[in-house]
């Protein structure tokens, strides 16, 4: 019985509990004991079973009671921990948050849990989500479950909600929140067979999210279903006053509308997103893609981003001048880490307490970030890169005069294995070449499960919306995953 | 163009970071490499474009002027607020002296 609730997903835990077929109690004790068995996976970096205890007794006491039960009543999910969580320790996976302990609760995890979730735990990522293969938290790796055909070498989970993905595709979680900043959330989706979608920037509050680049970060969960993402999407977004730039937009009732019928719809096929160098694999599973959606009724068409290439470069200005604004929070003063040496002063205990805090890419992307943003080189890097990031944005306002959506890969390669990408991190960084357009400009992006390619890895497709549009990218995404058929899943090894 | 060792060094005492001699020695090549890298957007024609000041097309919103509209960010929060500080002392946030 255990091993057939931890292989449910949202919904099914959901009906399943509200149809008395089982409690939500058990399924939170199932959980509980899988994530407890999965520690060598590295995916959480403090557990909480008596937080998904609590909130399953009180979804069962509720139904007893004969009371209406919400959207994600019984589901326990795991919570990345870049989501400020009352009295639960809070790091964003950083040596200089070790101990916090937020007082007040995010604005994502009090609607899910409002929404009858419950949180299994605080999911590890990359070091204040800085990172494509969640090897930069002070908590250590994560393992991906996945293995390489005939390789026994530990695997990259995708960053930074590595945590997420490995608790997701390994049945510890049947859901998890993510962040997306450049690709966060889609990347390591991909690299492990599940879906994760990022909504329109600004649906998700990011009130009580540790903040890494302001003007891109979204929430957005992952689950192993479209259907999963759009009702636990549902739960988590809606207008937040707290946050400014919170969409003040009803939510749309995606779960109820889904429909794989893409007759009338167009699919634009971005063609600057065919690089030299894109793993052949990866292509074919575009053309199947392609031929998936056809099949579901959309017309295919051709469609250009001019600006592609100039996108990542955008990104590694604009995100990491952010973060050297929003890392200076970290002080040593109001929260977490002091490093005071004998007889320092206050500036001295500052840069000792950040270079004690901070990781190295951490480091990297503030010195960069401080960088472009100082006098003399202001115009030539941070506002040059703000106008072509008005230009990526500005290429996908074309390409939806011509189309519904956009079809393209998620990555460029599969996953790797840990350690291969750590000593370049522009090897690294160019993993997210394909999610990063959508974040600049804001927009709702998807990625679904293909296939495996030839060494047993997953492969996942990549679909973007116009902005508020996330109905038409969750409904491609269906109509893909009915096709894909996508049902691997990795063989328990931990 | 490319970065020195000394201007590294600069850039991190801006950012208020620490840096031996190791790190600023490994931290000058990977910023060179990337720096380098994002030099291409020069390559971009930008002299009609205005820079991007907000993403998704919104208002700015003003709250009522009212003291403690909203009880989770309003005052009277004092214990909360240091509950995680690594010296609170007499109802403050204590660090080293400032002025001698």
């Amino acid at each position: 019985m255990t091993n057939e609730l931890t292989n449910l997903g949202v919904k099914a835990i959901r009906d399943g509990v509200a149809s008395g077929t089982f409690t939500a109690r058990e399924v939170a004790e199932a959980f509980n004991a899988a994530v407890a068995d999965a520690a060598s996976l590295n995916a959480f970096i403090v557990t909480t079973p008596d937080h998904a205890l609590a909130a399953a007794d009180s979804v069962d006491a509720a139904r007893a009671r004969g009371e209406a039960l919400g959207t994600m009543a019984g589901v326990p999910i795991g919570m990345k921990d870049l989501f400020a969580t009352h009295g639960v320790q809070t790091t964003a996976a950083s040596h200089i948050l070790e101990g916090f302990k937020p007082q007040y609760e995010s604005t994502v995890s009090q609607n899910l849990w409002d929404a009858g979730a419950g949180m299994l735990g605080k999911l590890n990522l990359d070091q204040f989500a800085m990172g494509s293969s969640n090897e930069t938290s002070y908590f250590g790796n994560v393992i991906s479950p996945w293995k390489k055909a005939g390789s026994n070498a530990a695997m990259s989970p995708g960053g930074s909600s590595g945590g997420s993905s490995t608790a997701v595709a390994a049945r510890i979680a049947p859901a998890a929140t993510g962040t997306d900043t450049g690709g966060s959330i889609r990347q390591p989706a991909a690299f492990t067979g599940i879906c994760g979608i990022k909504p329109t920037y600004g649906r998700c509050s990011r009130w009580g999210v540790v903040a890494f680049a302001s003007s891109l970060d979204q929430a957005g969960p992952m689950a192993r279903s479209v259907e999963d993402c759009a009702i636990m999407l549902e739960a988590m977004a809606g207008f937040d006053p707290k946050d400014a730039t919170s969409l003040d937009l009803p939510v749309p009732g995606w779960e109820a509308a889904l429909s794989a019928d893409l007759r009338g719809k167009k699919v634009g096929i971005p063609r600057e997103y065919r690089m030299d160098g894109t793993d052949e694999e990866i292509l074919a599973s575009w053309e199947q893609g392609k031929a998936w959606l056809r099949d579901a009724g959309a017309e295919i068409v051709d469609v250009s981003l001019p600006h592609t290439k100039y996108a990542l470069p955008a990104y590694y200005i604009v995100a990491p001048a952010e973060a050297s604004s929003n890392l200076a929070r970290y002080d040593g003063v109001r929260y977490g880490l002091r490093d005071l040496p004998d007889g320092a002063g206050l500036q001295d205990m500052y840069a000792a307490t950040r270079e004690a805090g901070l990781g190295d890419e951490v480091k990297r992307r503030i010195l960069m970030g401080t960088y472009v943003l100082s006098a003399g080189f202001y115009d030539a890097y941070y506002t040059q890169a703000q106008k072509v990031r008005t230009l990526v944005s500005r290429d996908f306002t074309e390409a939806f005069a011509q189309c519904d959506v956009i079809l393209a890969p998620t990555t460029p390669t599969a996953s790797f294995p840990l350690g291969d990408k750590t000593d370049d991190p522009l090897a690294m960084y160019l993993n997210d070449v394909f999610a990063v357009p959508a974040s600049l400009a804001g927009l709702p992006a998807m990625s679904v499960p293909a296939l495996l390619n030839s060494d047993g890895l997953p492969l996942g497709l990549q679909l973007v919306g116009k902005a508020f549009d996330e109905q038409s990218v969750l409904d491609a995404g269906l109509a893909i995953q009915q096709r894909a058929g996508f049902v691997a899943k990795p063989e328990k090894w931990w | 163009m490319s970065i020195t060792r000394e201007e590294v060094a600069k850039i991190a005492a801006l950012a208020r970071i620490r840096m031996g001699d190791d790190e600023l020695e490994r931290m000058v090549p990977e910023l060179n490499g990337i720096l380098n890298w994002v030099e291409q957007l020069g390559e971009v024609d930008t002299s009609q474009v205005e820079p991007m000041t907000a993403v998704i097309p919104n208002t700015l919103r003003l709250r009522a002027d009212v003291v403690d509209a909203d009880p989770l960010t309003g005052g009277n929060r004092r214990e909360d607020i240091l509950a995680n500080a690594p010296a609170a002392e007499h109802g403050f946030f204590g660090v080293p002296k400032v002025i001698e």
